[in-house]
């Protein structure tokens, strides 16, 4: 009996009236939790009634409490007939499961009714005892912390990443059970919300204790999923990363001890001498440069240092590398089919001047600091090559090759065997976790060491009746197969791991697409293998500061065994290391890669037609489409990008939707230009019956129009210094050296032709013909892309690149739109205009609507579209726009003080410098670093001078900059411990004197924030109270009386809305980050006046603090108030 | 292609105050699309017809659920569905609550009933506010007459407090809950050169003056109801006419005073003091404005008389009073003579 849960009725107001006769209503409250049920007293004629009821005390197993929902029903009482109901409150109580979070949930609940919507607000305040449960085969996993965030969230390190969790739960959908047929709407739709609730948290609960199996205390990264399978039941899902996190506030002694380890809560922290990776930002101690992956030191044979995640996997096949598994080619096999695309568009880099340094490990191979000393450094210079344009969507054959993943680049001779060996190490520490996989998308520097591309695939399925929901096998076995071949082409693209992986699917009828997709990275391996943590750690750490700007772009496969055709140069930043001519990925832009201009949101969209058919017949048909699809959303996104003359991609979102009669495709993404990547050609337009006079004008006028947008664009988003300089500066200036590194590196490569490719290379266009049909559609879809209004930026990242003051005004909205398809006989082409101008006009509306904030930039748009029926299109947006300052927009801040990220570079850098000094003994390497004059002429022989002065002069900044930051962070540091430290104790003091007054009195609400990012600009949080996972059904009869669909959504989204907020406020947040609206499914039938909706949000909440109330208020003990007082207001 | 749902709803809501007001304004969601193309405001942003329909469709609909709740102004600061920064709170309430001059000179002084409530369609043609916007004037007045006509306290602070408006819409409604609450007759044409403005001022100093409210602040309708004793009070007045010594004696003070600047017109002082002595009629309070006006104003007119000569003579009319020593209800004439000045000089156009 390890949990005991007090709940409070205080009070309710603004109730409807149930009572025609004396407008008034009798009201008592029903609090109901697992089977155990208490009642109020009737409240009687008062519209705001004063139940002020006793504690109510349910004594229940930690397991319930994690699975179950406090359920509040609101109820009219009457002596005559049957108690009305006015409607729900369903609080889940998790939040208060963990003690970090909040400790008693306390505020105003909408009351909320499936077929009413929200009648009132009830005061309610909720507490938990919880007993310690030691033992060890508990079912419960309270205490895991869960974050919807997708980076290590604010205020905390990341001890250790321990991987890839996840899990599903299966159901009857209890809309189809026969029951149905004769109850209530309201009855079903509060049966299936019920329901819902307890899979969640018992979904919740399972992942708890993977992560606590694990050694874990977090899940990062959450990101739960309902399939409504219709006739074959409910699923619900869920993946995430699993950690270990350590409360930053902890940090405050390692400050002071940069050598001792931090934390030992870590289940297996072997930690050495305190130089742990330290994950996360506003590292605490100077102890840890951001890595991630903390590596335990243990021996080999002890487990793999990332913590696989075997006793999660079901099967723990691993290391193999699953190529059997590739897809294409057996699409035809069973109604199952899988037919899995490989988009690898760009590949990866890495290194920067410094990466390329003696010793340096370079492309994510750790180095052996023994091997340093005596190695010679692994020169990755190659032959630069052209930055030939490339459609790179490659099929997986084409992979397998280069799915060994042996060091990629070119690395100095002799290294060359040794690093391979070390990769090889590192790899199998990757692959003994089932799924080497990471949900999140923003890593602090140092962390992902180069990216290979997206991976993705999917599969198209046959729903059956799940027949016993207690082994969800089949769905299972789907998903591992899936992510199996995730696995093996991130293999092909030479990378051990995916980043910025997510889940979804498609469900029409009985067929189900399932997607996935992420990023094939190689992470630092250091903190992978033993004994590196100290010696080799803190080498790296030194070099790894100036890579950070480009080392992500460079390539992590063989460049000979290139698993796609792709043009690599030599990264335009260090010109050491190859670059494909294309990056993209899934993951947001990382914090100091180097940019030139503004990002760019861009979209693909494409609406395919397909015969209506049913079983296996229909699946076939919609798996042949796929690679198709794929392809052409692929080729729209490289025109988009090269009409913005940017070479990036991220945060790339595929949708796939299946309806009866079409198949959408929705690809969004933000476009930079990197500048580590060649200049994007241009596009050219080529006729295929030369001669026609009317033809060759008609391609001339359109190759002027591309040109002119391309030109307008370049200025639109300010691409334009870098590759003019990089070109005049930076191929011929460092004539002398770079020339003779080049004939060398040729000498060692066996392929001359790329160095033939050199002299034109940037000149080579993308050729689009326009005889062909797609071609012409593709060239209408470039141009009638509007670019947004002046002082509008867009973007679907976390920030927008290029921009970096934000101001704190901000606006979180929902869009919703349907469009039905009046002519049935539309051509796939009618149908794509269609659907673009959809997408189109839904941006113009944002723009529109939210021209007041301008400047502003539309952040995190997630589009996500549907086929509801047959000819309907439906499309969801959920977006935050946000001003910025346009004064010192130009000014590419030098710490970039706002933007999450904070410097992280910087930090970097001044530890590489603190450590560097600390382990001057460990070999001669790193200690001649710190001077950089030794090393320098034992390197001259290999012709690196230039490496060196560049090498003095980063160390110049370094020590500058490192010696400003240190003791500026140090402050904020002492701040934002002690602001968390006064926060937790005194906001339950305080909550609860405010409490009462509050109950009563009229006070007004307090604002409760929402974004979708994971921060709030120019805000600090410091403190997470728990996770918001929420799930509404809204049914009506009466529609048109409810002003239509449009105004029974209207009204639905803003009680959703209403709810999150006031479910935040109660657990005394005053914002939601990390928002999002995972579903929103509509039915709806005019002819019978009735429509159905269902809405499924999440999101953290979180308390936070404004920054420049931190920075006036120098005094530790101000900030302490000024956070309470603000938590206080808020709860 | 038909647009079958189109919504967007933000967190904290989203209106600009242009829509609100042709919302208000009774314009339909087309007409105000028209307007807002035609405002000219729009063409920087280059804005096409179905942006600028879909951003007036939704705000419309906001201010649609908004408006059960500006209904009771207090619970639009603690209700939960809308996030409402308090400055737009505000604005909401202010402009919703906010009344057409021309029409509220209509509806003055009748019955707030469904009767009233039926001849809105003929005051919206005769007017030009949109029957829309009249029915939504129109039950605001009534809302707030329902609220106040219970409650105790003054009346403008009763309604400051219940509706959360300015000082100026409190004392505006004040004057239409005493104009409906006592049937002030406004409708007569020789009144229709009459404003809502100078009725409204003159509905202030009666609520100032006049009601139990003046002298006693603690009982209901303290403010909307005409102080009976003091009405009675009045009818001792009649001696300024009835008894021909004070009425000479008063005269010649007057003319004195006025030393020929204007004429001394006796059947002036009939006039006023008749009105005096006919309130405790129903019928007759009914009547007042009309009787100032006929007994009053238009031989002041026809006299073509300024209103400078208007103000002298009154003033000097009234302290003249004071100087009679027979002359015992210095009180009652001083509260009755200060509101008539008032009002007179408000409804003296030149």
């Amino acid at each position: 009996m390890p949990g005991k849960l007090k709940a409070k009725i205080v009070a309710g107001r603004h109730l409807p009236v149930m009572d025609r006769a004396s407008d008034l209503t009798d009201a008592f409250v029903e609090v109901k939790f697992g089977n155990t049920t208490f009642k109020t007293d009737v409240y009687p004629k008062s519209l705001n009634p004063q139940w002020n009821s006793e504690w109510f005390k349910f004594e229940v197993d930690d397991e319930d409490l994690q699975d179950e929902p406090l359920q509040i029903t609101v109820l009219d009482h009457d002596t005559y007939s049957a108690n009305d109901a006015i409607g729900k409150v369903y609080i889940d109580i998790d939040p208060l499961l963990y003690s970090e979070a909040a400790s008693v949930i306390s505020g105003w609940f909408p009351i909320y009714d499936t077929i009413h919507g929200i009648r009132g607000e009830i005061n309610v305040l909720v507490k938990v005892e919880l007993f310690n449960d030691l033992n060890r085969f508990r079912q419960s996993s309270c205490g895991v912390k869960f974050f919807c965030t997708t980076s290590i969230p604010k205020g905390y390190r990341a001890a250790i990443v321990h991987g890839f969790v996840e899990e599903l739960v299966v159901n009857e959908d209890p809309e189809y059970q026969w029951i149905d047929r004769i109850r209530t709407p309201r009855a079903s739709n509060e049966a299936r919300q019920r329901l819902i609730f307890l899979m969640s948290g018992e979904l919740q609960r399972k992942i708890g204790l993977k992560v606590l199996e694990m050694g874990g205390n977090a899940v990062v990264g959450y990101l739960q999923c309902f399939d409504l399978e219709g006739e074959s039941g409910l699923v619900v899902r869920a993946i995430g990363t699993a950690c270990t996190l350590e409360k930053l506030s902890s940090g405050s002694g390692t400050h002071t001890h940069p050598n001792t380890a931090p934390a030992s809560n870590a289940c297996n922290s072997p930690s050495k001498d305190g130089k742990e990776p330290v994950f996360g930002e506003d590292l605490p101690s100077s102890s840890g440069p951001s890595t991630p992956f903390r590596a335990l030191p243990t021996s080999s044979s002890s487990p793999p240092p990332f913590s696989p995640s075997k006793p999660c996997s079901r099967q723990s096949s691993s290391s193999d590398t699953d190529l059997s598994l590739t897809p294409k080619t057996e699409m035809t096999q069973s109604p199952r089919l899988r037919p899995g695309i490989f988009l690898c568009p760009s590949s990866p880099i890495l290194s920067t001047d410094t990466l390329s340094l003696p010793g340096s490990g370079t492309l994510g191979c750790g180095h052996y600091s023994g091997l340093r000393a005596t190695t010679p450094p692994p020169l990755a210079s190659t032959h630069s090559d052209s930055a030939l344009l490339r459609k790179s969507v490659s099929f997986t054959e084409d992979l397998l090759l280069a799915a060994s993943g042996m060091g990629s680049g070119s690395m100095g001779k002799d290294a060359g065997p040794l690093k391979t060996l070390l990769r090889q190490q590192t790899q199998t520490a990757l692959e003994q976790r089932e799924f080497p996989f990471f949900t999140l998308t923003s890593f602090p520097s140092g962390f992902l060491l180069h990216v290979g591309g997206v991976v993705s695939a999917r599969s198209v399925k046959l729903l059956d009746r799940i027949h016993n929901p207690d082994e969800p096998e089949t769905r299972d076995a789907w998903w591992e197969e899936i992510r199996q071949e995730i696995k093996s082409h991130a293999k092909a693209l030479g990378c051990h791991a995916v980043v910025g992986y997510s889940e979804s699917t498609s469900i029409c009828e009985e067929v189900c697409i399932l997607s996935a997709s992420g990023t094939a990275a190689i992470l630092n391996p250091r903190y992978m293998r033993e004994g590196c943590l100290d010696l080799g750690g803190s080498d790296q750490r030194f070099e790894d500061p100036s890579p950070s700007s480009c080392g992500f772009c460079h390539i992590p496969y063989d460049e000979l065994n290139m698993p796609f055709p792709a043009q690599l140069t030599y990264c335009f930043h260090c010109r050491r290391q190859k670059v494909p001519d294309v990056l993209f990925t899934t993951i947001d832009l990382p914090s100091d890669a180097a940019i030139a201009g503004k990002g760019c949101f861009i979209q693909a969209r494409l609406c395919r037609l397909k015969k209506k058919g049913q079983g296996e017949a229909n699946a076939t048909a919609i798996s042949n489409q796929l690679p198709f699809m794929e392809y052409e959303l692929h080729t729209q996104l490289m025109n988009k990008l090269k009409l913005r003359s940017m070479n990036a991609l991220f945060g790339l979102r595929i949708q796939i939707s299946v309806g009866e009669n079409m198949l959408l495709g929705l690809a969004s993404a933000t476009g930079v230009y990197l500048t580590a990547l060649p200049a994007p050609g241009g596009i050219q337009i080529a006729g295929k019956t030369p001669g026609d006079l009317n033809t060759e004008q008609h391609i001339l006028n359109i190759q002027k129009r591309i040109n002119d947008t391309i030109a307008k664009n370049k200025e639109f988003y300010e691409v334009n210094p870098p590759d003019l300089t990089e070109e005049v500066v930076g191929s011929p200036i460092p004539e002398p050296r770079l020339r003779s590194r080049l004939f060398r590196s040729h000498s060692e490569s066996s392929d001359e032709l790329s160095e033939l490719d050199l002299s034109h290379g940037k000149k080579d266009a993308f050729v689009l013909e326009v005889d062909d049909t797609d071609a012409v559609e593709d060239i209408h879809s470039l141009l009638t892309d509007a670019s947004p209004p002046k002082g509008f930026y867009s973007c679907n990242t976390e920030t927008m690149p290029g921009i970096y003051n934000w101001t704190s005004a901000l606006q979180m909205f929902t869009s919703v739109r349907v469009l039905r398809l009046s002519n049935a006989n539309l051509s796939n082409q009618a149908l794509n205009k269609v659907f673009t101008d959809l997408c189109e006009n839904l941006l113009k509306s944002f723009y529109f609507k939210l021209r007041s904030m301008i400047p502003c930039c539309l952040s995190h748009l997630v589009f996500s579209v549907a086929v509801p029926e047959e000819d309907l299109i439906q499309v969801a947006v959920t977006a935050v726009a946000m001003t910025f300052d346009k004064d010192q927009t130009q000014e590419k801040p030098a710490e970039k003080p706002i933007t999450k990220g904070c410097s992280e570079a910087e930090d970097q850098l001044q530890f590489s410098l603190e450590l560097c000094t600390d382990s001057s003994s460990i070999n001669s390497q790193s200690s001649s670093k710190n001077s950089g004059v030794p090393e320098s002429s034992h390197l001259s022989t290999r012709d690196r001078c230039s490496t060196w002065l560049e090498l003095l002069r980063l160390k110049a900044h370094t020590i500058r900059r490192g010696s400003v930051k240190t003791s500026r962070r140090t402050q904020s540091l002492a701040h934002s411990v002690s602001s968390l430290e006064h926060s937790s104790p005194l906001t339950e003091g305080r909550s609860r004197s405010l409490r009462s007054s509050r109950s009563f009195g009229g006070s007004s609400v307090s604002v409760v924030k929402m974004t979708p990012l994971s921060f709030l600009p120019g805000t600090r949080i410091v403190k997470y109270v728990g996770i918001i996972n929420m799930f509404f059904i809204r049914e009506t009869t009466s529609l048109r009386e409810e002003g239509g669909v449009s105004g029974f959504l209207h009204s639905f989204v803003a009680e959703v809305f209403a709810m999150v907020r006031a479910h935040v406020a109660a657990l005394g947040g005053n914002a939601v980050v990390s928002y999002s609206m995972k579903d929103c499914v509509l039915m709806e039938n005019p002819n019978k006046n009735q429509c159905q909706c269902l809405i499924n949000v999440s999101g953290d909440a979180v308390i936070y603090i404004r920054e420049t109330d931190q920075e006036v208020t120098g005094s530790t003990a101000n900030i302490g108030l000024s956070c309470t007082s603000s938590a206080d207001g808020a709860t | 292609m038909a647009v079958e749902l189109d919504v967007f709803v933000g967190n904290t809501i989203i209106m600009s105050e242009e829509v609100y007001q042709l919302w208000l304004d009774g314009y339909t969601v087309n007409d105000a699309v028209k307007v807002r193309m035609e405002g000219g405001v729009l063409d920087e942003f280059d804005a096409k017809v179905d942006v600028v329909l879909s951003d007036t469709m939704d705000q419309y609909r906001t201010f649609q659920m908004c408006e059960r709740l500006l209904h009771s102004p207090t619970k639009l600061a603690n209700q939960l569905l809308f996030q409402i920064p308090p400055h737009r709170q505000a604005t909401l309430i202010e402009r919703y609550y906010a009344f057409d001059d021309v029409f509220v000179r209509e509806v003055l002084g009748k019955k707030l009933s469904k009767g009233t409530k039926k001849d809105l369609d003929d005051i919206s043609a005769k007017t030009g506010v949109m029957l829309k916007s009249c029915r939504r004037q129109f039950d605001n007045f009534k809302r707030v007459f329902k609220v106040v006509e219970e409650l105790k306290g003054p009346l403008v602070e009763n309604i400051r407090q219940h509706f959360l408006l300015s000082d100026k819409l409190a004392r505006d409604y004040a004057a239409i809950v005493f104009f409906a609450n006592n049937r002030f007759e406004t409708g007569k044409r020789k009144l229709q050169y009459l404003t809502f403005q100078d009725l409204a001022f003159c509905a202030g100093q009666l609520i100032n003056n006049w009601t139990v409210g003046a002298v006693d602040n603690m009982v209901e309708d303290m403010d909307v109801d005409l102080d009976k004793d003091f009405l009675q009070e009045l009818k001792e007045l009649k001696v300024l006419i009835t008894d021909k010594d004070l009425l000479d004696q008063h005269k010649s003070l007057v003319c004195t005073a006025l030393r020929g600047k204007t004429k001394c017109n006796l059947n002036l002082s009939r006039g006023l003091v008749n009105i005096a002595t006919k309130l405790t009629n129903t019928k007759d309070v009914r009547d007042f404005f009309i009787d100032l006006v006929e007994k009053f104003i238009e031989p002041c007119r026809s006299d073509h008389w300024t209103a400078a000569d208007m103000k002298l003579y009154l003033t000097h009319y009234t302290n003249s009073a004071h100087i009679l020593d027979t002359f015992k209800y210095q009180v009652v004439w001083d509260r009755y003579m200060g509101v008539i000045k008032s009002c007179i000089f408000k409804m003296y156009h030149d």
